[in-house]
């Protein structure tokens, strides 16, 4: 066994929280209200993307747990039932982590189309979870336009994620 | 074998909580404000930077229309001068009615300004956080006001922060009446940028532009809060926009009021 210095060790420790972290953050900026016009309503869906990206190419740094924990933080924040968020981003990660082979080493493309497929799968499911919980069907609109506005901004976010999951090469 | 496990057992879980966090589980309310009071001063420091931002955007638009702006202040300046000496007559009037007719006076608001921290990022709730709580002196049910009326009332009050129910969401009734006619009826939210009217007496005729204002019913609201205005009558639904800007939603007053309590007056009568 080698000797770690206790400064990489600190390092290395501070380094795989990053993943959690970020998740965190997309959570936190979800409910930061941005005052933008036509948005106040309707923010992307940050912490699936978070989920989904882990989950693929660091799942080793993202426990379930803590992708439950952080969907409880976001059931609380949004007001909404407590547990939801938790139900969706947990299955999210569920898939992520067992199909993550199908996304590795492929183009960015396969890596985009599956995080559609399984936005509109975690939309869907929380539109038909919420609509019991209120025993009400929801206006669909808002769920539609978190959907597409969730899909259209991932290349973006997920460029800030690998910025990070560059310098977790090391961990 | 053992993330399957764990990935079966978090299932279970969020479901139990789901259960229980329908049927008002006090375990369930409890977890939920102590992840409120940890997360809010979280929210508090974040939102700061998107306050600073905006307001900056604000006064650069508001550089590149200062003439006009001042043009449209004064007009409104002349016409709410004469509003002024139109309220202030009736005030005069009013006040000598009253007392004609000895009725007892309005009970006294106070008001708590809060910021807003947080709005609900989920397309299933419309509800704001602001960074006031019960140490303000807020309690659940008080009305959230702007400049413009009334925007929502409190839900959840915790220590330093509380949440706003939204007119427009889901689960908001309030108890309205119709300026004018005083017909008097529930506005009710559905997660859509306006509410509809229901409850309203079948003789009652709207048009577009009749005003909405609480009606003090249901010990909620103070009465005469102005609401919103009747938008559309179409195929039956009496729909009803609000107001209150909620895309630009910074600030709300909540107002601490006190209602006339039944045994108070009989006190009085006793005396």
């Amino acid at each position: 066994m080698t000797q770690v210095p206790v400064g990489v060790f600190l390092i290395q420790t501070l380094r795989a929280t990053i993943p959690g972290l970020t998740l965190l953050l997309c959570i936190f900026v979800a409910s930061v209200p941005m005052g933008l016009p036509y948005l106040s309503d309707v923010t992307p869906f940050l912490s699936l993307m978070a989920v989904y990206y882990w989950s693929i190419y660091r799942p080793d740094l993202i426990p379930a747990v803590v992708v439950f924990l952080a969907g409880l933080l976001q059931d609380v924040l949004t007001g909404g039932p407590v547990g939801l968020l938790a139900l969706v981003l947990v299955l999210v990660h569920g898939i992520g982590v067992s199909q993550r082979g199908v996304f590795l080493g492929k183009s960015f493309q396969v890596e985009w189309w599956g995080f559609g497929l399984v936005t509109v799968g975690a939309i869907l499911f929380a539109w038909i979870a919420a609509s019991i919980y209120f025993t009400t069907l929801i206006d669909s609109r808002a769920f539609l336009v978190q959907g597409m506005l969730t899909i259209a901004i991932y290349p973006l976010v997920t460029r800030l994620f690998s910025f990070a999951a560059r310098g977790l090469r090391t961990v | 074998m053992v993330q399957r496990f764990a990935f079966v057992l978090l299932i279970g879980a969020a479901l139990t909580m789901l259960v229980l966090s329908k049927t008002g589980n006090l375990g369930i309310e409890r977890l939920r404000s102590v992840i409120f009071e940890v997360a809010t001063p979280v929210l508090e420091v974040l939102s700061q930077p998107a306050v600073v931002a905006n307001r900056a955007v604000d006064e650069i638009k508001e550089l590149f229309f200062l003439r006009d702006e001042n043009i449209r202040l004064r007009d409104e300046n002349e016409r709410l001068r004469q509003w002024h000496n139109v309220a202030q007559n009736l005030e005069q009037e009013n006040a000598v009615f009253r007392s004609q007719v000895s009725a007892r006076s309005e009970p006294q608001n106070y008001f708590v300004s809060a910021r807003v921290i947080g709005d609900a990022g989920g397309p299933f709730i419309r509800t704001a956080l602001v960074n006031a709580g019960a140490k303000d002196g807020l309690v659940t049910g008080l009305a959230a006001v702007t400049s413009r009326g009334l925007a929502g009332r409190v839900i959840e009050a915790g220590r330093r922060a509380s949440r706003i129910l939204l007119l427009t969401d889901l689960n908001s009734r309030v108890p309205v009446v119709i300026e004018g006619s005083r017909y008097r009826a529930v506005l009710e939210g559905d997660n859509s940028d306006t509410m509809h009217l229901n409850f309203l007496a079948a003789a009652a005729k709207l048009s577009a532009g009749d005003r909405v204002v609480t009606s003090g019913h249901g010990g909620v609201f103070p009465p005469g809060l102005p609401v919103g205005v009747v938008s559309s009558t179409r195929n039956g639904t009496l729909r009803v926009q609000p107001f209150v800007d909620y895309d630009r939603l910074e600030y709300v007053r909540i107002i601490r009021y006190d209602f006339p309590q039944p045994d108070e007056g009989l006190k009085g009568a006793r005396q």
